[in-house]
């Protein structure tokens, strides 16, 4: 054997090592490696076939309806945009298998929290509360049923119609005010809303009866009328319903 | 004679070319057929309210650890103090702890923004990524591939908008894929399936009617970081100047 090798002449025995790696090297690209390794569309295409194959653990709003009547209390509610799983999260094993699994149904009041306890950077309006003030330690659902969660008296008065003021107005310092100490409400304000309008204070001596500095009210903050803001009327500052001073 | 064959033979050449170009040109109209869709998002920052239920639902979604330093969606809060300073903060870090900080200074104003990858139309992540292991879809969604990715991060560090992170136990790279296995099917991601109060939108950008298309009809609309041309398809409404 080694003679043999030996009889070959030496550049010929080089330039076959050359030819070897050569075919050997065409021979792992044509065989060995994956056609994805290879053609930039065939990885692509796998890459998306993977990726679609992957489970999906959130089912969607569509097929809860089918055995819950909750579904249908939700819709006309308060909740009416959440979904079923924003609440009783992943479900998509609970529809598959119905009598097995079975998804979370969340009754502390730490998670009504995560949406509902005041945080100055929530949108205005949004339904919060204090959580120091509001029935502390007690479970939101004893009162409030979270398929349709209203508060548990019917909104009497205004109210009912100014709730997003109503909500601004009790996590401020005016909360305790009565809306009748700013506004005065003819009777017909109630039955023809926009023909006869409640009236709103017209001028800065009307804040100047609790908020100036010759006030007989002991609580809230004064300031001289006559130094203070310049031209400007106090509500071009100051949102009445949330004042922001401290 | 010559002169004639000389025509016939460039008729047949001609005839021959035009006819491979129109076959050419109606594969590349049925190629561009199949993809008509493109999937994009709409985020209202003035709806977000901070409750995390998107943040929370994506990692269960799509297997992300739950380490609070790794996210395909999240939400940042921002705080813009009287005297102009900005704190950012992501919600996942105690939510009193950042409150208390903010009380310490007067607050001008504070808001939330739900972020998550902005599914570039030039995505620089591509671009970078020396082995081809991610890419754009025909729907406008960059993937990963993550058997091909090397984990060297570049992608992590070309991201401007800090949108993806390393797999602590793949190794590769991994980032929001618009819910693919969800959307490709028909359904919504799950960040917008568990949304409360649905600050955020999905859709089709090129329908003419959807709650997407009605979303950019009746908003002003701005991406994050517009100079960059990155041509994101995450669209923010009311959007302060102070997000980066």
């Amino acid at each position: 054997m080694k003679d043999r090798v030996r009889k070959i002449p030496d550049p010929l025995l080089r330039i076959l090592v050359v030819f070897v790696l050569l075919i050997g090297g065409f021979l792992v690209v044509r065989f060995l490696l994956p056609p994805s390794f290879k053609d930039r569309t065939q990885h692509v295409k796998l890459t998306i076939e993977s990726e679609m194959a992957l489970p999906a653990r959130y089912a969607g709003s569509g097929p809860c309806a089918e055995c819950h009547e909750e579904a249908k209390v939700k819709q006309t509610g308060y909740h009416r945009t959440l979904s079923c799983e924003t609440c009783h999260g992943a479900a998509k094993a609970h529809v598959d298998n119905p009598t097995d699994v079975k998804p979370v149904a969340p009754r502390k009041r730490e998670f009504c929290a995560l949406c509902h306890h005041f945080d100055m950077s929530r949108p205005t309006g949004f339904p919060q509360i204090n959580p120091v003030a509001h029935n502390p330690m007690k479970p939101c659902i004893s009162c409030h049923n979270p398929h349709d969660p209203k508060p548990p008296t019917v909104p009497q008065e205004c109210q009912a119609c100014h709730a997003e003021i109503a909500r601004t107005k009790s996590l401020s310092p005016h909360a305790l005010l009565e809306c009748t100490t700013c506004h005065t409400v003819p009777v017909e304000h109630k039955v023809t809303p926009r023909a006869t309008r409640a009236s709103i204070p017209s001028d800065r001596e009307f804040c100047g009866k609790c908020h100036g500095k010759g006030s007989a009210e002991v609580g809230p903050p004064k300031v001289d009328l006559a130094a203070h803001g310049e031209k400007y009327l106090c509500w071009q500052c100051h949102y009445p319903h949330m004042p922001e001073v401290k | 004679m010559q002169r004639r064959l000389f025509v016939r033979r460039l008729l047949s050449v001609m005839a021959i070319s035009f006819g491979s170009l129109a076959v050419k040109l109606r594969a590349a109209a049925e190629r561009a057929g199949i993809a008509e869709k493109r999937f994009g998002m709409g985020i209202q920052v003035d709806k977000c309210i901070g409750c995390g239920r998107c943040v929370e639902a994506c990692k269960e979604e799509n297997a992300v650890p739950l380490d609070p330093f790794y996210f395909r969606t999240w939400v940042e809060r921002y705080i813009i103090r009287a005297d102009g300073e900005v704190a950012v903060t992501n919600i996942d870090e105690r939510i009193t702890a950042a409150r208390d900080a903010a009380l310490e200074r007067e607050v001008m104003r504070s808001f939330f923004v739900p972020k998550l990858c902005n599914q570039c139309d030039h995505p620089p992540c591509v671009q970078v990524c020396p082995v081809g292991a991610t890419f754009s879809t025909p729907e406008g969604v960059v993937l990963v591939d993550d058997q091909r990715c090397i984990g060297c991060r570049y992608c992590i560090q070309a991201c401007p908008y800090g949108a993806r992170y390393l797999h602590p136990v793949k190794k590769t790279a991994d980032k929001c894929t618009f819910c693919y296995h969800r959307t490709s099917k028909g359904m919504l991601p799950a960040c917008v399936e568990v949304c409360p109060t649905q600050a955020r939108i999905f859709g089709d950008l090129a329908t003419t009617a959807s709650p997407l298309t009605r979303f950019r009809r009746m908003n002003k609309l701005s991406v994050l970081k517009p100079h960059l041309n990155t041509e994101p398809k995450v669209l923010y409404s009311n959007l302060d100047g102070e997000v980066r």
